[in-house]
């Protein structure tokens, strides 16, 4: 990302604060909501960048938001400030152990396999009612900030806030990685592995890494997400929940940072009033939509802003 | 020796159910290189068209072992009108494009389908349980079995001969044989290409929708069952190999069996074993036990 990027991003942060202080409350936490849900979509981006279409985000967007649910539950944690490392901490290490099986595949059995993981953990959480607490889930009481217990209205700007917070250092820290050499190879990797390769560079090693990468973006989104809503249910692990983050990806296009969560926004927006008038027909409204621009607009809404943008620098 | 006579009758009949859904998404595969994430709803389409038919044909009355018949003709019906459609309509417009972008456009083809069922079959549960009432019960080693079980293992037998002649033994299954092992020469070599990927679709289509209706009395039709059936037959593929029939089979046995064992001797196992069995399969052999290995692009 180059310095523009940079400047329109502390822009939008510095935006995103006020939103916080002069929105109506139910569309801040509707935007906490899209934000956590933006830093999922990363996650998704980052592996498509590198060619990779994964179906089972959910595994370590679930495993992160239960896992700050088992730690408010059986230590009584309520601090913020640990609860988002520590989830994000777990779904790396899942990441960690899934990564050594799945990054050996590519195509369609990366996504498939990555699908069945997430499936799988579906299944455990369904099932281990004593654990997880089956379909009805685990409920997580507000956090505190330093210690800071809040109630309310404020509790919920305090959880807006942490959102946008962790957004900025996700959307930095990917920005980074895109223009690190890990970055660009992985992006390689995508155009022609074998080439890659022949170059020596060490595929496998590129592709893990950004696996890892995707799993903490996925697991932050997860406990953000947890934090949000106040209660965690086996459906975040559901292939739903995944399918919903691949698509918004397609919409706003793997190029940029900014691209996926502004589609992450533009479509919590219109979901949630979608879903109000059209609720049997909402996946359809999404699947004809993700066929419409893969077939005619292949780098997301964003592109003809981009192509745009581009025209005018040259 | 009983118990391993019960885990075999179990594993057989698991394997042939496993075999009749998965065995269209190995075809389509084989001929078109798409994995088909749309057959899991195409089975639920199956699933709804048959499980409707026989409620009506048992509301009227008729003839009951008419039934089965009517099964047949709601997934020949769902699939030779669903299959075409997907394939002429969107599938056909992504050939060449990468295999992921093939992927999201059939995952949005299911999500679409998702929805369709639900508008046009609604949101509550159909019991097509006559076909099962109607066979009854077979006593095998000291234990009551459904008979529609062996039913479904008769299909799949059937469905699997079937296959193996049209493939084996016409002339336009040597066709898509070729197709599969060399789609340009075949051009070359005069074969009309659009009319084998259409016909094998729906073909597939069909095989998924046969699956669905024959599955229909033994469940209750609800949104959302093609789900699990994708990833299933997605296991039962890769552990076979993509693309083979014969792998198919081998896949839809293997699986079918050890979970049979593990439902009897370490019920914990049961959610996991078809995915262990394929991360077993899929360490030792990453194409699938009868995988082809393809030339690396450089």
């Amino acid at each position: 990302m180059n310095a523009r990027g940079g400047g329109l991003g502390v822009l939008l942060v510095v935006a995103l604060v006020m939103a916080g202080l002069v929105l109506p409350r139910w569309l801040v936490f509707l935007l906490a909501l899209a934000l956590a849900k933006g830093v999922a979509v990363l996650s998704v981006v980052v592996l498509m960048r590198a060619g990779l279409v994964s179906f089972g985000q959910g595994l370590f967007f679930a495993s992160a938001a239960y896992a700050a649910g088992f730690a408010m539950r059986w230590w009584g944690v309520r601090e913020a400030l640990l609860l988002v490392p520590w989830s994000v901490a777990v779904a790396v290490g899942l990441g960690a152990l899934a990564g050594l099986l799945v990054a050996r595949y590519r195509d369609i059995f990366f996504a498939m396999l990555t699908l069945a993981l997430s499936m799988v953990l579906y299944g455990v959480l369904i099932k281990a009612y004593g654990v997880t607490g089956g379909s009805d889930g685990i409920r997580i009481p507000t956090p505190t900030l330093l210690g800071l217990q809040l109630s309310g209205d404020d509790a919920r700007l305090l959880v807006y806030y942490l959102a946008v917070a962790a957004t900025a250092a996700a959307a930095w820290a990917v920005g980074r990685y895109a223009a690190a050499p890990a970055g660009y190879l992985a992006h390689a990797v995508r155009d022609n592995e074998v080439r890659v390769a022949y170059l020596g560079a060490p595929v496998s090693r590129i592709v893990y890494a950004a696996f890892l990468l995707s799993s903490g973006l996925a697991g932050l989104g997860g406990a953000l997400t947890a934090l949000n809503v106040g209660h965690v249910d086996p459906g975040l692990a559901y292939w739903t929940t995944s399918g919903e983050l691949v698509f918004i990806a397609v919409l706003g296009g793997t190029g940029t940072v900014l691209g996926p969560l502004a589609g992450a926004v533009v479509y919590e927006l219109i979901r949630s009033y979608a879903f109000k008038y059209a609720p049997y027909a909402w996946q359809m409204l999404v699947g004809a939509a993700m066929l419409l621009i893969i077939l005619f607009l292949p780098g997301g809404l964003w592109s003809p802003v981009e192509r745009v943008w581009r025209r005018q620098q040259a | 020796m009983n118990q391993l006579l019960i885990i075999a009758v179990d594993g057989l009949v698991f394997a042939s159910w496993l075999f009749l859904v998965s065995v269209g998404l190995s075809l389509i595969y084989g001929v078109l290189r798409i994995l088909n994430i749309a057959h899991g709803s195409l089975f639920a389409v199956g699933a709804y068209a048959g499980a409707s038919l026989v409620v009506a044909y048992s509301a009227a009355g008729l003839w009951p072992p008419g039934a089965l018949g009517v099964l047949l003709v709601g997934a020949l019906a769902a699939g030779l009108v669903a299959g075409p459609l997907i394939e002429r309509g969107i599938v056909r417009w992504t050939y060449g494009r990468e295999p992921v972008m093939q992927l999201l456009v059939t995952f949005s083809v299911f999500l679409i389908l998702e929805d369709l069922t639900k508008l046009v079959w609604g949101v509550s549960p159909y019991y097509a349980y006559q076909p099962y009432q109607l066979l009854g019960q077979v006593r095998i080693g000291g234990i009551d079995y459904p008979a529609y079980s062996f039913l479904v293992l008769l299909v799949a037998a059937l469905v699997g001969a079937g296959l193996w002649w049209f493939v084996r033994r016409t002339r336009f299954g040597r066709v898509v044989v070729a197709v599969i092992h060399d789609p340009e020469i075949s051009v070359a070599m005069g074969v009309n290409l659009s009319r084998v990927y259409v016909t094998t679709f729906a073909l597939g289509s069909v095989l998924a929708a046969l699956g669905g209706a024959f599955t229909a009395p033994m469940i209750s039709v609800v949104p959302g069952i093609g789900v699990e059936v994708i990833v299933l037959a997605f296991a039962v593929v890769v552990v076979g190999g993509l693309g083979s029939l014969e792998g198919a089979a081998v896949g839809a046995l293997l699986i079918g069996l050890v979970r049979a064992a593990a439902v009897h001797l370490l019920p914990v196992l049961e959610l996991f074993t078809i995915y262990l069995v394929m991360a077993a399969v899929l360490l030792v052999r990453p194409l699938g036990l009868f995988g082809r290995v393809e030339a690396r692009r450089i």
